[in-house]
């Protein structure tokens, strides 16, 4: 990994002021009913397994502050996706970056959201082309992107009112 | 070959290229905002083919989405196809022997070629020029029917499987490879010394169609889109999948990011392409095509898994969301040309619409891989 990555690296966990231990796992295995929990932070992942180097969680309030800090570095934006976790009635956004020059080095930065009101300040001012992303989100998720310029329906219908890829979604 | 104009205020009329024209090539509908013959404003209107490839990926076991992944890019499939067996192998831990990994790594970079000649021939006649799409069509038909021959299938391949390959490749396949080379050698010459230089398609794209390297990042452009502006990024070099770290093969890479830099490209990796089949066919192992330890049923751990694989038209990604279960509880498709067109809307302010949609031809748009 190159000395940027490592930058990127501890610029990203200066976010989180005072670090918890990051937990990945079910705080218990019986916990049926809620589905994966994890504490903001930084985690490292091995590449082999996941196809991502770091993974960040944070709240949606933080998002914009580590979207900048990537692009400072020079990574470009690869996607932008949804995960609905209707058991812990959370929408969850995902972003990918990555690098031109990458020695392997993809950064997933995730945030959450209640699905009752999903609302994620938009990263379309730093990166254009989260524009599309933001907006296909929107029309499979309904998670809205503030302050995005143009949030109507990209691959749906333009009178689409419905959001396809939610897990009560009744076609 | 000037630079973009900018406008006066002035009286303007809105033009609709598409949803159902020829030069889209498919379903796309480009809303644009004219001053005469220069465009003001466009706005790209999507959806027109979008089948919800994602929520199939969803409600289907593993093995049922096989066949989906070719219904997005029905010119180069099998790239597609490969991520999709990828994430799903890296994800529940199944070991590709050898010769599988051989034989997917060779039929890629065949539709890779078909691929691309069939972007040549269309766009050289999108500019106007028509015999180049005949010749490049017959070669075409060669890949197409080695490729027939081994996956059942013209165009929609469901070649691969969880753990490698629906059958073996036979001698047939070598042998009529290996005749292929030096034939599509010697037509990438005639195809140098037909197009290439001809004065009528350089004005076309000589120094016309900029999209520099900065807005490729911005809008996470990859392939020969962002090779053509002078960044040299191929997942196939910078995150090696498959075997692919076992061939030796160059990028090309041109740094005058016009729509010529983009068609250099392509024409060049065709080349690479060939060469990789050689070492393919050169040092193709003997053994089985599927793994002999393969679970029945296919069920990830829980986690979230990511796949990049370099397709013709650019860096292709999985997302894998599992929670244990025969069924994926998310499948993100990151397609390649949907940033790659993303960044049309910006880049074609001001320019000519003739030029616009010689920029358009560039960057090999396949719809149904935008809409998904």
């Amino acid at each position: 990994m190159t000395m940027t990555n490592e930058s990127v690296k501890q610029a990203l966990r200066d976010l989180f002021p005072d670090p918890v231990p990051v937990v990945d796992e079910p705080a218990s295995e019986d916990a049926e009913e809620k589905e994966e929990t994890r504490t903001n932070g930084v985690l490292e992942r091995d590449h082999a397994a996941y196809g991502y180097d770091i993974d960040v969680q944070l709240d949606p309030g933080e998002l914009l502050a580590a979207v900048m800090i990537v692009d400072k570095a020079g990574f470009f934006l690869e996607s932008i996706t949804g995960v609905d976790w209707i058991k812990n009635d959370q929408l969850e956004a995902v972003y990918d970056f990555s690098r031109y020059d990458f020695d392997t080095c993809r950064i997933v930065i995730r945030t959450r959201t209640p699905r009752s009101t999903p609302k994620i300040p938009t990263i379309s001012k730093v990166y254009p082309g989260a524009g599309w992303h933001e907006r296909e989100t929107h029309d499979f998720f309904g998670i809205k992107f503030d302050g995005h310029p143009h949030l109507v329906p990209l691959l749906l219908p333009e009178d689409a009112d419905f959001h396809p890829l939610l897990k009560d979604f009744k076609p | 070959m000037s630079g973009p104009i900018h406008i006066q205020p002035g009286e303007t009329f809105t033009l609709n290229v598409g949803p159902q024209h020829p030069a889209t090539h498919g379903v796309l509908r480009v809303k644009m905002e004219m001053d005469g013959e220069y465009i003001v404003k466009a706005e790209t209107v999507l959806g027109y083919i979008h089948r919800m490839h994602e929520l199939m990926g969803e409600n289907r076991t593993y093995p049922q989405v096989l066949p989906n992944l070719s219904r997005l890019d029905y010119l180069g499939a099998l790239g597609y196809t490969h991520g999709h067996v990828l994430v799903i192998e890296r994800a529940a831990g199944i070991e590709v022997p050898e010769r599988a990994e051989y034989i997917r790594a060779i039929t890629v970079e065949l539709n890779r070629i078909a691929s691309h000649l069939f972007w040549f021939g269309a766009f050289v006649m999108d500019l106007g020029g028509f015999t180049p799409l005949m010749y490049a069509i017959e070669d075409r038909e060669y890949i197409l029917d080695i490729l027939e021959a081994v996956t059942g299938s013209r165009l929609t391949y469901c070649y691969y499987r969880f753990g490698g390959l629906y059958n073996d490749v036979d001698d047939d396949f070598i042998s009529a490879t290996r005749a292929f080379i030096p034939r599509m050698r010697k037509q990438l010459k005639k195809y140098d010394a037909l197009v290439t230089g001809n004065i009528i398609f350089r004005k076309r794209l000589d120094g016309i169609g900029i999209i520099p390297a900065e807005m490729c990042r911005k809008y996470g452009a990859t392939g020969p889109v962002s090779r053509g502006a002078g960044i040299d990024f191929d997942v196939r070099k910078n995150e090696p999948y498959s075997v692919y770290s076992e061939f030796d093969f160059d990028t090309p890479v041109y740094h005058e990011c016009d729509s010529l830099a983009r068609y250099k490209v392509r024409m060049d990796e065709m080349e690479q392409s060939l060469r990789i089949i050689e070492q393919g066919l050169d040092k193709l192992p003997d053994g089985p095509i599927m793994p002999k330890k393969k679970p029945k049923l296919i069920k990830p751990p829980k986690g979230d898994y990511y796949q990049a694989v370099e397709t013709a038209r650019g860096s292709f990604g999985i997302r894998l969301v599992s929670d244990g279960s025969k069924n994926a509880y998310r499948f993100k498709l990151r397609s390649p040309t949907y940033s790659n067109m993303s960044l049309f809307d910006e880049a074609c302010e001001g320019m000519l619409i003739m030029d616009a949609l010689a920029m358009m031809g560039s960057l090999d748009l396949v719809i149904p891989e935008i809409d998904r």
